[in-house]
């Protein structure tokens, strides 16, 4: 197995808080990694000195065994990583549909035309493609303030999987995603990611939809990666079911968190 | 090449222009050649706020296309004024793709100071410079068009405004295709979400810098305009309360439609010849009062009563 | 050396003005994060004030000179403070919670309304109070007499300046302000009554920026504009010290005043290049300005 994703010894201190300790993790190509723990563990963190939004304070990033430190995420994504995020990151003013061919563009080319129509035809029919793909074609016309927030979260994500990244790195895609919800959100996002063939970690807070996903749990504790492997052991771990899942007899139900 | 609805509209409302140019009295072209001249450079301010940049000094490169016309005729033989339009905007071009490199590097209420001051700094060089006649400025006379020297002062107005208009008229339909295109798109975008931009893999600072770069080339041009049809320059153009005019005038139209700021050019003229006739006095704070009217009661301008109508249909 | 020492002592006098003219606007912005365009006017509404006072208390012959300096100051406070009140109760307050950028604009808008208003009271002639300023005599420094009014200026801004940095840090009142400076939301939640906060700052910015006009009005032609040019020449100072930060525009303004004294002295025709060159440059390397700090945006 290839390793696409390597982290050496990553670091992050902001002033005397310490939100990631020698954090070495190795994804390989093809996995779906779940990532697991409290508000404040380090998860996002951990995407965010991936993605380059954070400049780690010591440490190494890989990717297919390039160093990627220190770049910005503008080229991180040109290198085939994505991401999505907590809150969705969409243009407020602008309809799914225009959201999507942005991405489209983007994934087209870095330099934007002076000229020529951003929704041309061909861009409009790929941007339907998808938006059936992920199951939100009702909302092609609407502005993205008015759909429902599951429906954001898909945007958020067709549009990072728009430039056909290698590997996927998913912010707590069903947070602030009704129960109800969350199942059907995930289903549609597996089964993109499948056909696309991309490597995932995502972070997740409810443990039911970890464990239907994932073929492998990280489980971050006050910046440390406490456990990593199987998710029936992870989650069975002492340490684990203390300091990440023990607080939570049953799993999380209600709205999640948001 | 196909035109859409709108660029036909423009095409025929300057036909119109011209024709009109020939029946009606000089004080009202004159006016109307100066209401259309500003309403280019503050296009150049419009194009930046789409992009969520306030430019608080848009009036460097009116001053830098007014004072290129004056100079190529005065010091460097260059009488043809379309060629000294030209340069003009080359020469903003090469200021702003100089100055771009840092002031890309800013947003908001930053932005604004940086592009005020790199403004002041060329007001402060000009005042002091006795050749360009220090803060009188020097006028702008002698030129010609394709060889053709217009000998009397109403053939030259009206040479100018024919330009105006076609000049006008150019730069809107590149405008409206520019506003729909990547790039034009794309600078919405990084004003609506700058992270989201950069997490497609594009950069909002080469967005940015192009936009910025095309923006002073169109101010420019209005700047060189203004310059023909005054038949002078000073150092007043680049003073930081001309680019508040311009910013006046940008939020008066909004940024609905190509044509808004060409209406709010006219309007903020007419009005401010009346006012200044009439109540020399309050016309500064009939402008301060109409500002806040703007921003509370028509946040996206005058062209919102004109779309009222259509709201909801995207264009 | 007669030229450096020039340099020196029209540097830290022009300094100094410049602090005072700054300390008002840096102090609102970094409580209320409003860049406020109409500060300039009202440093002119405190020069326009003070000189017609003064100026009708010397065509009088009213008393002796020293009352003078008393009605100066005076007119500075009474103007800033009804301004102040007016127009933070009458306009800002609808205003709040918007973009900072359009907060420039609104405040553009209140510079061009104020500009008019002060035509109307006062007309367009030029307001003369000189005798405070000549009144005061001048001190030699070997072949440089320096008039002591504008010494006295330099102590009056360091007073301030030491007296506002001793308020924020020292005090209360001026915690309560950090608070408000550092997390708005915060400071709410702990029961601050921030709009109270916001009506304290706008008045003391604005009476600052009255005090600078009216304390700056001996020395000039009180003529309408005067807010206009000083306005850009304040955002210089604040802009290069980091906005919002006393010790910033102290710095700024210390940096401003000598590189200004120094180009009027060896490279006049660079007098008003060298103010905006100097921001340039500090903002080229240091976008926060020297004192400003950075903020991340949370995704």
């Amino acid at each position: 197995m290839t390793t696409i994703l390597e982290t050496r010894s990553l670091n992050k201190e902001f002033g005397a808080v310490i939100a990631a300790k020698d954090l070495n993790v190795k994804v390989a190509k093809g996995e779906v990694v779940g990532v697991i723990g409290s508000n404040g563990a380090g998860k996002t963190t951990f995407i965010n000195m991936v993605t380059g939004y954070l400049k780690p304070t010591r440490g190494e990033i890989l990717f297919n065994g390039k160093s990627i430190l220190g770049h910005s995420p503008r080229a991180i994504t040109r290198a085939g990583m994505a991401r999505s995020f907590q809150v969705a990151q969409l243009f407020p003013d602008m309809s799914v549909i225009d959201n999507l061919i942005v991405a489209l563009a983007a994934a087209e080319s870095p330099r934007p035309s002076f000229l020529s129509p951003l929704r041309s035809d061909a861009r409009i029919a790929r941007a339907e493609e998808i938006l059936a793909e992920f199951g939100i074609e009702n909302y092609q016309n609407s502005k993205v303030t008015a759909v429902p927030q599951g429906a954001r979260k898909l945007v958020d994500i067709a549009m990072a999987l728009i430039g056909n990244p290698q590997m996927l790195l998913l912010d707590e895609p069903t947070s602030g995603v009704s129960m109800d919800e969350k199942t059907g959100l995930m289903d549609t996002v597996m089964n993109a990611v499948r056909q696309h063939g991309v490597t995932v970690l995502f972070v997740e807070h409810d443990m039911d939809v970890v464990e239907r996903y994932v073929s492998r749990v990280l489980a971050f504790y006050s910046g440390e990666i406490i456990a990593d492997g199987k998710p029936a052991a992870v989650l069975a771990d002492n340490r684990v079911r203390d300091l990440v899942t023990g607080h939570r007899p049953t799993h999380k139900k209600g709205n999640g968190a948001s | 090449m196909r035109f859409d609805k709108t660029e036909i509209s423009l095409a025929l409302v300057a036909i119109a222009c011209v024709l009109f140019g020939f029946v009606s009295p000089g004080w009202l072209i004159f006016l109307l050649t100066i209401a259309l001249a500003k309403a280019l450079v503050v296009q150049g301010v419009v194009m930046q706020m789409r992009s969520g940049l306030v430019s608080f000094g848009q009036g460097l490169f009116y001053c830098i296309g007014g004072y290129t016309v004056g100079m190529g005729g005065q010091f460097f033989g260059i009488h043809d004024a379309i060629a000294a339009l030209a340069l003009g905007m080359a020469v903003a071009i090469v200021v702003a793709m100089i100055l771009g490199l840092l002031l890309t590097r800013y947003r908001d209420i930053f932005f604004a100071m940086l592009s005020l001051a790199f403004s002041m700094i060329l007001f402060g060089i000009l005042v002091k410079s006795q050749g360009l006649g220090s803060t009188d400025g020097f006028n702008v006379h002698n030129w010609t068009v394709f060889g053709w020297a217009p000998d009397t002062g109403a053939d030259s107005q009206q040479t100018v405004f024919t330009m105006t208009v076609l000049a006008g008229l150019l730069i809107a339909v590149l405008i409206h295709r520019y506003t729909k295109a990547g790039i034009g798109v794309i600078c919405e975008a990084v004003r609506e979400n700058e992270v989201r931009v950069e997490y497609l893999g594009l950069s909002p600072r080469w967005l940015l810098y192009g936009n910025y770069v095309a923006a002073a080339s169109v101010s420019a041009l209005g700047g060189g305009l203004t310059a023909l049809a005054t038949g002078h320059v000073d150092p007043e153009m680049a003073y930081w309360t001309t680019s508040g005019e311009f910013i006046f005038i940008a939020l008066l139209g909004g940024l609905g439609h190509v044509a808004a700021p060409f209406i709010a050019a006219i309007v903020f003229s007419v009005v401010r010849t009346y006012s200044i006739e009439f109540v020399p006095n309050t016309w500064q704070m009939i402008l301060g009062f109409t500002l806040l009217g703007v921003i509370v009661f028509l946040p996206k301008g005058l062209w919102s009563l004109v779309s009222r109508e259509k709201s909801g249909e995207r264009t | 050396m007669t030229s450096l020492l020039a340099v020196l002592i029209d540097g830290s006098i022009y300094a100094s003005w410049l602090f005072l003219v700054a300390a008002g606007l840096t102090v609102i912005y970094g409580v209320m994060r409003i860049l406020n365009m109409a500060h300039g006017s009202f440093y002119a509404i405190g020069a326009y004030s003070a000189a017609s006072l003064v100026g009708w208390y010397f065509n009088n012959g009213i008393g002796p000179a020293w009352i003078s300096y008393l009605l100066l100051v005076g007119a500075a406070l009474v103007a800033g403070l009804i301004v102040g009140v007016i127009v933070e109760r009458g306009l800002l307050r609808l205003m709040y919670g918007r973009d900072e950028i359009l907060m420039v604009i609104i405040t553009y808008a209140l510079l061009l309304i104020l500009e008019d208003t002060m035509k109307i009271v006062w007309g367009v002639s030029p307001y003369f109070a000189y005798q405070p300023y000549t009144e005061l005599g001048r001190t030699a420094f070997g072949l440089l007499k320096v008039s002591n009014y504008d010494l006295a200026l330099v102590g009056v801004s360091a007073v301030l300046g030491l007296g506002l940095w001793a308020w924020l840090e020292r005090t209360n009142q001026g915690k309560v302000l950090r608070a408000v400076i550092h997390d708005r939301e915060i400071a709410v939640a702990m029961g601050v009554n921030v709009r109270l906060m916001f009506t304290i700052t706008f008045v003391l910015g604005t009476t600052l920026g009255a005090l600078a006009g009216a304390l700056t009005a001996p020395a000039i032609s009180v003529v309408p504009g005067i807010g206009i040019e000083v306005i850009v020449l304040a955002f210089a100072v604040v802009v290069i010290g980091g906005l919002g930060s006393i010790g910033g525009a102290a710095v700024g303004a210390l940096l401003v005043g000598l590189s200004r004294a120094a180009a009027v002295h060896y490279a006049p025709e660079f007098e008003l290049f060298v103010i905006y060159g100097v921001m340039s440059l500090v903002l080229a390397f240091r976008p926060e300005g020297l004192f400003g700090r950075t903020m991340a945006r949370k995704i």
